[in-house]
């Protein structure tokens, strides 16, 4: 287990009473919170460097690049690129997605490929791939789950053919917890010439990744759930790729030379980045990776390991609570979706929300996950850094009374 | 925790809830509106009956939190017998009512100021809201 005691410490929202009770914050699949080290360096930057980047002869201008660039090269650490010309900064998992749709995606598909996805996705990588499928007459395929929420790689194979150009999973479902065998599936993807799109949103916040082990194609995420302020987001794409793809913005920042009735653009990753970029928060974003590699990501994802097996076990010996996703919490992130009794999950989000503690309930952008579950809508309890077992025991109690109240007052 | 939660789920409310009145569908002729809240998953399907200005019959079915469903059989009951005008006025003070604000109490509202508490949270009130703003989409197409 992580030192949650000091974790905390550095998140001065967590300090906080809600409706009479001391802050627990289990909406992390949502957003994370953010520590001082990243208010800070945003902070500074507005403070001591703002300016406008790649442009400036001026000291602002070049601190103002410096840390920009900064930031782009901590990435490419955090994610083991080969360049950083492989990442492009965007606003976030669904822009970086939409960007390999439409740009690389509408360039190379054509009536009759197929574009592979999963019953486990994310609306964000769900709808840019019905719309490129509508543009090029493509066709979209779903790879259907096992009943415990994961993927066989037997139905994977059987799924991606030799008409298969793109394939489109997500890495750690956001609402099974489930972690996908995103390397055996890129894997097969290229054997059939696919290219492969990894939905890392929630991944990058609570495991390593490592874009050469995985050998993925793309790799999408954003800032905000990994400490990261909201706004940021990457793109992670192979150079070769990149290189050929037609730029998803035009305007500033993006161009080489501009004639009257022509134009030329920057090299990678520039030209993917039209318009002033999110300097503040790339540079928040980099502070985000500093800290949670301080922590450690191995200690991370193990952390969350061990809260996901505490809170499975606490959870199902309540009387009428189910949950899902994969029984076998090494499985899973930190992630638990569940339902209680009779009781919608909005209910239960009231009542627990009364006792200061904070889940989601709802459909987690994922309608057609919901769907394949057979239910409406479900409860959501996802975990990070600074949760503990404490966190878990308010939330048992709360469920505990959230269910008296329903079944026994009414 | 049960006083504040207890201005949210009042006794009559949770009778809505568990015992829903007009659920079901008016099936030859009547207004059908379809409505969900796209943010949370809560989806009403509406049937109005209207004869002459008057709502001679109304019906609801769906799925939804305790707030929605039972704000849904509430509303049902409300409007069934009055004029489209009255229901529109009663829509009105219903959302009057949701933003907290002063409403008209000469209209009769019976169970539905069981539901004035739902203003205290703010999350909910879209609950709330939803089955009055299909009625409301229903009279006005069938007013066009």
């Amino acid at each position: 287990m992580l030192n949650t005691k000091e974790i905390r410490s550095y998140f001065p929202i967590l300090d906080q009473e809600i409706n009479g009770h001391p802050l627990v914050y289990l909406d992390n699949g949502a957003t994370s919170q953010k520590p001082i080290q990243v208010i800070e360096a945003i902070k500074k930057y507005y403070e001591f460097e703002n300016s406008n980047v790649h442009r400036g002869v001026h000291t602002l201008g070049n601190r103002a690049t410096d840390s920009y660039e900064g930031a782009r090269e901590k990435v490419r650490k955090f994610i083991n690129a080969k360049s950083t010309k492989e990442v492009i900064f965007t606003r976030g998992t669904t822009t970086a997605i939409n960007m390999v749709a439409q740009s690389y995606g509408q360039a190379n598909l054509k009536e009759g490929d197929e574009i592979v996805i999963t019953h486990m996705e994310h609306h964000s990588n769900i709808i840019p791939w019905q719309q490129l499928a509508k543009k090029t007459g493509a066709v979209l395929k779903y790879i259907d789950l096992e009943a415990d929420g994961t993927l066989s790689l037997e139905k994977v194979r059987e799924t991606i053919t030799n008409q298969t150009k793109i394939v489109s999973i997500v890495y750690v479902s956001n609402v099974l917890g489930t972690m996908n065998p995103i390397k055996e599936i890129t894997q097969i993807a290229h054997e059939h010439g696919a290219v492969m799109v990894v939905d890392g949103a929630q991944a990058a916040p609570h495991l390593k990744l490592d874009v050469q082990d995985l050998d993925c194609d793309f790799l999408a995420f954003s800032g905000h759930k990994m400490c990261g302020p909201t706004g940021i987001g990457v793109l992670y794409g192979k150079e070769a790729l990149l290189d050929k793809m037609e730029p998803f913005e035009f305007g500033g920042e993006m161009i080489d030379f501009v004639g009257l009735y022509d134009s030329t653009w920057k090299e990678l990753p520039w030209k993917f980045e039209g318009g002033t970029p999110i300097i503040a928060g790339a540079i928040g974003l980099g502070a985000a990776i500093d800290f949670l590699e301080e922590i450690g990501l191995d200690e991370i994802e193990k952390h969350e390991h061990e809260l996901a097996a505490y809170a499975m076990e606490k959870m199902s010996a309540i009387d009428g609570l189910s949950i899902y996703g994969p029984v076998d919490p090494t499985k899973r992130a930190g992630i638990v979706t569940f339902n209680l009794d009779d009781v919608h999950p909005h209910d239960v989000a009231t009542v627990l929300d009364m006792s200061g503690i904070a889940v989601r309930a709802g459909h987690h952008c994922a309608q057609p996950l919901m769907k394949w579950l057979q239910c409406v809508a479900t409860a959501r309890a996802s975990f990070y850094i600074y949760n503990s077992e404490e966190d878990l025991d308010r939330l048992v109690t709360g469920l505990l009374s959230a269910k008296e109240y329903f079944n026994d007052v009414f | 925790m049960s006083s504040n939660l207890d201005q949210l789920y009042r006794r009559v409310i949770m009778d809505h809830y568990k015992n829903p009145r007009n659920k079901g569908s008016i099936e030859d002729g009547a207004l059908t509106i379809d409505m969900n809240n796209p943010t949370c998953g809560d989806r009403i399907h509406l049937t109005l009956q209207v004869e002459n200005g008057k709502i001679q019959n109304a019906k609801f079915d769906g799925e939804g939190c305790s707030i929605s469903m039972a704000s849904a059989s509430m509303m049902t009951q409300a409007v069934k017998g009055k004029s489209v005008e009255e229901a529109l006025q009663l829509s009105t003070t219903f959302s009057e009512m949701m933003l907290g604000k002063d409403y008209d109490d000469s209209l009769e509202l019976d169970d539905i100021e069981a539901l004035s508490g739902v203003s205290q949270f703010p999350a909910r009130i879209k609950c709330a809201t939803l089955a009055w703003k299909a009625m409301e989409k229903g009279v006005s197409e069938e007013k066009e």
